[in-house]
């Protein structure tokens, strides 16, 4: 294998391909050829670095320096400059708002400073689409280990000793999911990969795709030798085409290394891995829905139980994990399950990642351990609130995640504590809002979103959730009264208490909660007329649902 | 034994099977939770447990949110309880938020008293619609000859699916479109006249409302019966006389064949018939028909085609194999054809004045009577089909007293039948009525024990052997279109072995059809009006349809030969078409 003395990596991620990150890889190769310096240093087309904001990313490995928001204007400078003489560009740095400071080096930016990569561990590092990348980083070590040393249970006690839970939203422990799907008897057992990623603005699932993909598949296999299961099948939304594109080429070079098909390891275990699309109905992350979409079916859930460990695709016993929870495996493999549940809380261990967005000066993807506060994640990681504005709450876990106020940003977060506050875990999404966000139009806004994705199976998601939003417009339109606010908390707890599944369960989140923690606001708007943040139109505009009398 | 657990619900305690859910273990203690979208019809094997209305939502312990009674195991030491304010709220808010989305017309509604969503929604005291808004509205499909969907009025608990898709495995209808958007319906919304729906009408069977119902015609029937130059005869399937006594208040399985005969003459019909002459005519063309393909080396197994639904079924889903079954028209529009030909040229009436009513259990036959190749000379044979419940409503609408009504024979000729006829209305019926009379047609013997037993019961799919003196005939029997379905991929498959099958598309046979009393989720029902089918056929005198000595008859003075006979031929045949799948 060759040897470079550098290299360039050049971000791959889908926001910074769109910011002509492709073109640039091809400058830099050229550029270098041009010097000279092609045996010497390589370009790397890595995964997603997580800061897409600030792309596209460059990053210049052994030396550490990152360079953000660069242009395919600037490859000539970045070659001539810091390859060549070794001078870093400083226009090209990050500059840290709070400091005024320009940082070179990536773990020294705030906005990493306090993340803990396990399950991102090799995005933006090494090439997605090469699995000698991948093997290099201890890549298919774990699956060996498994293969040669250990039995299905010891596998499946190791994921229960580390304290792993789904990442997806639900958070039900991993390794006792695969010891329900283990202990049901059957000769065909599945593995599902559930990437139907839907949460709005969240991209973990995403970027640990394109970013890691072999990292998933490794995970996959490792789990079907551990509950029985010689089939895996990825659901991925058709949205993420990128994604697609690197699972397709890991699953072609993972066959090809023979870590997928007959006999893996010289082993009696065999397994594959096929992909299916979804269609982006948001419904269809729920597994039971996922399951009947992969089936040819209709995108929408089942009544639990039966669960899909003892009934899952085509009736048989089946394990679906969301591609976090998968991205974690190998390392809980090889470092051992107690290097794992060192990390996080009493419940929750590990690290989570989120899709920290909103009103942050550092928008992007972050990684971080469960306990770690709001208020760090918010500040030292997010860099703060943009133009100086008020904080006034945080809204976690998706479309029908609850807002948090300021008060609470000093709780430690894990999947207690936030349901425990009104909100979720969720698969991650946080959203910020300043003083300049209204909470009924928020509120109004996410149920906007749960209504139209609500898949019409049961009564209380269906009408429901229609009603809600209904009672919401009245209210930002000035049309609001008492009776609606009464109305909107009786049946945003039956919707919640009632409903068939996860989304309807808990699609009057953001309503319940800010009505808790903003009742105030709420007020304005029914007795008068009046919306605080200037958001709501508040009648001045005709409104477009009026129901009738 | 079985496994059992101890749960308690609303403090009393109950010992109940293992797989009971907590709907049943209610039952068991005596507590009843309301129900909408569950449906469990035990031996006809339809289950529909989609939990999707949440109108069953109890407390359980330990659990943060409700749970639907319908679809919740029970599990050792469960505490429920149905009765905390939290549970009835929630109920209650389930039904209002229905309503809320649902037209408001009772009054004036098909299912008037007899809906499902009305009487839950009295049941739990819903006094007010709290959360009122947008109210779907669409256009309602009338584009078939059988049934009419009113989307409006359907609340998505999706038992027409699970039978259309699981019992009837047409796949007609299901969910389209998402949230409050959601209908049921045909793929893309297509009227139901543009796909391959059999019109079984098992649908409007299990609807709760009248989101399907059949395709009305009373008003028709009022209208002919008052022109004073038509002469409208009726005819009534063996089905109805169990089954209409339900609609009366009468005990289900009471037999009212007397009342029916007085009831329909009290309405002013000219003259009352019975199907059951057209049933035992079927026997005649079929028997012979089945020992024709025995002898002659023609195809088979030989499949019974009274049923039009299971006729459509083959001709949509099994093109290829529109030859097997056998070319007799149903015993109904056999009956037509007699009474425009027959009796027509006996009575001297002109048969363009006659007008065929058929009351019938079934929906299926409004398409049927509607299918052109029937007609002769652009006469249909039978002009008007409507259901046991459009005769109960329209006895209701002319005041007639049911219950104080004289036991009346039929009308002469086409008013005798025997107790093989009687049968046709159960499943296993057909093809024993065509035993009867194949027995003795083939072994030239008297049939001294009548009662194929074996035939008999409510299992989906049914094999028995019938010795005929030395030649075995081997017959399959099947109801419920799933079931047909796996019977014609085996002899698709050449894994059949029979050499006659009788095929019904609902589940029990006509006594479960779609134009029935509804049976509101009680196979019970669907039981006792097969044993009142059996009580029938034992009370008859003539219990072989080849001894009815109207039909002997009509044979000799008309039809000729049974099968053979040139006009036997031409007017009791039919053909069938390979037809588009959609």
């Amino acid at each position: 294998m060759k040897r470079y003395r550098s290299h360039i990596l050049v971000c791959g991620g889908t926001a910074c391909e769109s910011q002509e990150s492709r073109e640039m890889i091809g400058k830099f190769e050229d550029e270098l050829k041009k010097t000279g310096y092609s045996e010497e240093v390589q370009v790397v087309k890595t995964g997603c670095f997580g800061f897409c904001e600030k792309g596209p990313i460059v990053k210049i490995h052994p030396d550490h320096v990152f360079y953000v928001e660069v242009k395919p204007e600037d490859i000539e400078e970045i070659v001539k400059e810091h390859i060549i003489k070794g001078r870093i560009v400083q226009r090209l740095l990050y500059e840290e708002p709070t400091l005024e400071k320009k940082i070179e080096e990536q773990e020294k930016i705030s906005f990493y400073h306090k993340q803990l990569r396990i399950a991102l561990r090799n995005c933006g590092f090494i090439n997605p689409e090469n699995i000698e990348e991948y093997i290099a980083e201890n890549g298919y070590l774990a699956l060996g280990k498994v293969l040669t040393e250990m039995t299905p249970e010891e596998v499946i006690q190791t994921v229960k000793d580390s304290g792993l839970r789904g990442r997806g939203g639900g958070g039900f422990p991993t390794g006792y999911k695969w010891e329900l799907t283990y202990r049901n008897k059957n000769d065909v057992k599945f593995i599902i990969c559930n990437a139907d990623e839907g949460d709005p603005g969240a991209f973990m699932d995403r970027s640990i795709l394109e970013g890691d993909p072999h990292s998933v598949l490794e995970a996959m296999a490792i789990a079907g030798y551990a509950i029985g299961a010689e089939k895996g099948y990825i659901y991925i939304r058709a949205e993420y085409p990128l994604a697609i594109q690197r699972l397709n080429i890991a699953i072609e070079q993972a066959r090809e290394y023979g870590f997928l098909g007959e006999k893996i390891f010289n082993s009696d275990f065999n397994f594959d891995i096929e992909l299916k699309y979804g269609a982006g109905a948001f419904v269809c992350g729920e597994e039971t829905a996922l399951i009947n979409s992969v089936e040819g079916g209709r995108g929408e859930p089942n009544a639990k139980p039966p669960f899909p460990a003892e009934s899952g695709l085509w009736d048989k016993p089946t394990s679906v994990n969301n591609v976090e929870t998968f991205a974690n495996i190998p390392q809980i493999i090889l470092k051992g399950p107690a290097w794992f549940s060192r990390v996080g809380t009493e419940g929750s261990k590990g690290t989570k990642v989120f899709a920290l967005a909103g009103k942050v000066n550092n928008v992007g993807l972050v990684e971080v351990p469960m306990g770690i506060t709001l208020r760090e994640i918010i500040y030292d990681i997010g860099g703060g609130i943009r133009d100086n504005k008020k904080f006034k709450a945080v809204q976690t876990g998706g479309p029908s995640g609850g807002c948090i106020p300021e008060e609470y940003l000093d709780t430690h977060i894990d999947y207690e504590t936030l349901k425990e506050i009104g909100s979720m875990m969720g698969s991650g999404g946080m959203i910020v809002m300043d003083e300049d966000n209204c909470m009924v139009n928020i509120s109004k806004f996410y149920l906007e979103f749960t209504e139209d994705e609500s898949c019409g199976k049961c009564t209380p998601c269906r009408i429901g959730n229609k009603r809600l939003h209904e009672i919401l417009t009245r209210i930002t339109n000035g049309r609001g009264t008492e009776e609606d606010l009464e109305n909107l908390k009786s049946l945003g707890e039956m919707v919640k208490e009632s409903s068939l599944c996860g989304l309807g369960q808990s699609s009057p989140n953001p309503v319940l909660s800010t009505m808790k923690y903003f009742a105030e606001e709420y007020h304005e708007h029914v007795v008068n007329k009046k919306c605080p943040a200037g958001v709501c139109s508040m009648g001045k505009k005709k409104a477009t649902t009026i129901p009738k009398k | 034994m079985k496994e059992t657990v101890k749960v308690t619900i609303n403090d009393k305690e109950v010992e109940v099977p293992r797989e009971y859910t907590i709907l049943n273990a209610a039952v068991e203690a005596g507590i009843k939770i309301p129900t909408l979208c569950h449906l469990d019809l035990h031996d006809l094997k339809m289950v529909n447990r989609t939990a999707s209305c949440r109108v069953c939502m109890v407390e359980v312990e330990q659990r943060p949110n409700l749970a639907p009674a319908c679809a919740t195991p029970v599990n050792d030491g469960m505490v429920i309880r149905t009765d905390s304010l939290r549970a009835i709220r929630a109920r209650r808010m389930a039904v209002e938020l229905l309503l809320s989305n649902h037209p408001t017309d009772c009054l004036i509604c098909q299912r008037n008293l007899r809906c499902e969503l009305q009487a839950l929604a009295k049941e739990l005291n819903v006094r007010e619609i709290k959360y009122t808004g947008k109210r779907n509205k669409y256009h309602l499909d009338t584009s078939s000859q059988a049934v009419i969907k009113n989307q409006d009025k359907c609340i998505l608990c999706r038992r027409c699916e699970t039978a259309c898709n699981e019992i009837q495995t047409c796949g007609i209808l299901s969910a389209l479109n998402r949230g409050f958007d959601t209908i049921v319906g045909p793929a893309f919304n297509l009227p139901m006249a543009e796909t391959s729906c059999t019109y079984c009408g098992q649908c409007v069977a299990v609807c709760p409302t009248a989101a399907l119902t059949e395709v009305f015609h009373t008003h028709k029937v009022w209208e002919e019966l008052h022109k004073p130059d038509k002469y409208v005869v009726v005819q009534v399937a063996p089905a109805i006389r169990v089954a209409l006594g339900e609609l009366f208040g009468m005990e289900p399985g009471t037999i009212v064949t007397g009342k029916l005969a007085a009831a329909l003459r009290r309405m002013g019909f000219d003259q009352v018939y019975d199907t059951e002459f057209g049933a035992d005519v079927t026997i005649m063309e079929e028997a012979k028909e089945l020992i024709h393909r025995l002898e002659n080396g023609g195809r088979l197994p030989m499949l019974t085609s009274c049923c039009p639904a299971w006729v459509s079924f083959i001709e949509h889903q099994f093109p290829d194999m529109v030859d097997v079954p056998s070319t007799c028209k149903s015993p109904h529009i056999m009956f037509g054809t007699i009474a425009k030909t027959y009796l027509a040229e006996k009575m001297g009436i002109d048969p363009k004045k006659m007008v065929v009513v058929s009351v019938m259990p079934c929906v299926t036959k409004k398409a049927e009577a509607a299918r052109t190749e029937l007609s002769i000379d652009d006469n249909d044979n039978v002009d008007i089909v409507i259901t046991t419940r459009e005769l109960g409503d329209m006895l209701k609408e002319a005041g007639i007293d049911f219950d104080k009504l004289p036991d009346e024979d039929f009308d002469h000729p086409l008013g005798e039948s025997t107790g093989a006829a009687t049968i046709f209305g159960t499943t296993g019926g057909v093809i024993e009525a065509a035993m009867r009379t194949a027995y003795e047609w083939i072994t030239g013997e008297t049939l001294e024990k009548v009662d194929f037993k074996q035939l008999r019961g409510m299992k989906g799919i049914r094999e028995a052997t019938v010795d005929l003196k030395g030649q075995e005939i081997k017959i399959g029997i099947a109801h419920g279109l799933g079931n047909a379905r796996q019977m014609l991929e085996d002899i698709r498959n050449g894994k059949s072995e029979f050499h006659a099958i009788e095929i019904m598309a609902c589940p029990g046979g006509c006594i479960g059809g779609g134009g029935q009393p509804y049976h509101y989720g009680n196979d019970e029902i669907v039981k006792k009006r097969q044993e009142a089918i059996y009580k029938e056929d034992e009370r008859k005198s003539i219990r072989k349809s080849h001894e009815n000595p109207e039909v002997i008859k009509l044979y000799e003075e008309y039809l000729g030969e049974p099968y053979y006979g040139e006009r036997a031929h031409n007017l009791l045949h039919t053909k069938f078409e390979a037809k588009e799948r959609i």
